[in-house]
């Protein structure tokens, strides 16, 4: 077992976990946050997708021992002007950018990181940011559309 | 699905690295984005006792242009080579093709060592590598070795780089010729059904054979003087493609033929 130290959303998890634990079973069952979602589990479809230092990463696919003393930031971290909501989020609503919402806490998270780079995307970089993630109701329309909605109407970061 | 057990090492040195690997022999594997060792140890592929960590290596990280040879770092993950200007102004095939690996999160962990040292032929980087004649510099206990990209690739997931080393870093000679990347894939984020790039008159592909192939047929007729659309026919010359669920034997080379002829188009709207 290995000491691992996670700061995630503003709050720092301290766990005693074995090397193999993946960093999504770390926020999950460890820090119990549970708007992380496994989908694949094979790196293909973004549902775990999280901010390590600020950047969306696949958190199935990275050992919770390489982000020891690093900073994870996951759907429970975002919140913003909207009631409560962040921009993404309340694109994600006022667009209807979500059906099942079992992809949704993975595409927020890359939705966010595309804006925080990006503020105001063309289509086509919307859906080249979106490469990595899969939503198997909307056809992508809709999710396009909230993160225009999002882009709009002011990032929160 | 959760790997086999193994033992975490986390090194801050190229030395500390080649320690660990002379302390855990073969049954070591380096980590440093993981994102082609971490799913293959999920799915039980990979089963090393240990992994050595260097991704927070500093001498590994980074991109130097000294000369006319950029320097690439093997830990520099890919939306650093696909972001940097340095690398976008003197070797744009590279950048390029960096910003075609994967998806963004991969390109946020993968590492461009790890996607060459991996030796997959369907990965992009190392077909742009072989187009542009990089040099691949491997460390062990005896000191340092240069590689060509040409002679780097062995076979399925194998590479010139031996348990006991490390690559280090990848030189890629400047070059202001017209160049290309042209990847098919099935899916939006997929490993490339077929792919290939050019550079100047080097032509190379990807998946149509255990390793990245120079297409030779190509070059030699360019040289001669056949037209584009003559030397593209050869393109599948001397390849040796499977079938798989992408895609048969017979479609791969279809596919190399016309993206070599469009790869050429394209580099030559670049001279």
């Amino acid at each position: 077992m290995t000491a691992v130290h996670i700061n995630i959303n503003g709050r720092l998890h301290h766990h005693d976990v074995e090397d193999r634990t993946l960093l999504v079973h770390f926020i999950r069952e460890n820090a119990r946050l549970t708007g992380t979602h496994v989908g694949c589990d094979s790196s293909n479809c973004g549902a775990c997708t999280v901010l390590l230092e600020e950047r969306a990463v696949k958190s199935c696919t990275v050992l919770a021992v390489q982000a020891d003393n690093q900073s994870v930031t996951t759907v429970e971290g975002l919140s913003g002007p909207f009631g409560g909501l962040s921009a993404v989020q309340e694109g994600f609503r006022q667009e209807h950018g979500l059906q099942c919402g079992f992809c949704t806490p993975g595409m927020l998270m890359a939705c966010t990181a595309l804006l925080t780079e990006n503020p105001s995307p063309s289509e086509h970089e919307i859906r080249h940011a979106l490469e990595g993630n899969i939503c198997r109701c909307t056809g992508y329309e809709m999710i396009v559309r909230s993160v225009q909605w999002a882009a709009r109407n002011g990032t929160d970061k | 699905m959760i790997p086999a057990p193994f033992t975490y090492i986390r090194v801050s040195s190229v030395a500390d690295a080649l320690s660990a690997l002379q302390v855990h022999g073969e049954e070591a594997k380096l980590l440093a984005g993981g994102h082609s060792l971490i799913p293959l140890m999920k799915l039980r592929l990979a089963t090393p006792q240990a992994l050595i960590d260097i991704s927070s290596v500093n001498e590994l990280v980074g991109i130097t242009l000294s000369g006319n040879v950029l320097r690439i770092g093997a830990a520099t993950r890919h939306f650093e080579i696909e972001t940097s200007e340095v690398v976008r102004k003197h070797v744009p095939l590279l950048a390029y093709t960096a910003s075609l690996v994967g998806d963004p999160q991969v390109r946020n962990r993968g590492t461009i060592g790890g996607s060459v040292a991996h030796g997959d032929s369907a990965s992009d980087l190392p077909v742009s590598l072989l187009a542009l004649d990089a040099v691949m510099t491997v460390q062990g206990a005896r000191g340092k070795r240069a590689v060509p990209a040409s002679e780097f690739f062995l076979g399925f997931w194998r590479t010139a780089v031996a348990p006991d080393e490390v690559l280090v870093h990848i030189d890629v000679p400047v070059t202001n010729s017209g160049w290309s990347y042209q990847k098919f894939t099935i899916r939006s984020q997929d490993w490339a059904t077929v792919s290939a790039a050019v550079q100047g008159d080097a032509v190379a592909l990807g998946a149509m054979a255990e390793i990245p192939l120079r297409a030779r047929q190509v070059e030699a007729a360019i040289q001669a003087g056949n037209t584009v659309s003559e030397a593209s026919r050869l393109a599948d010359e001397g390849t040796s493609p499977s079938s798989d669920t992408r895609a048969s034997a017979d479609y791969r080379r279809h596919l190399a033929r016309v993206l070599v002829e469009n790869a050429l188009v394209e580099a030559a709207t670049r001279r």
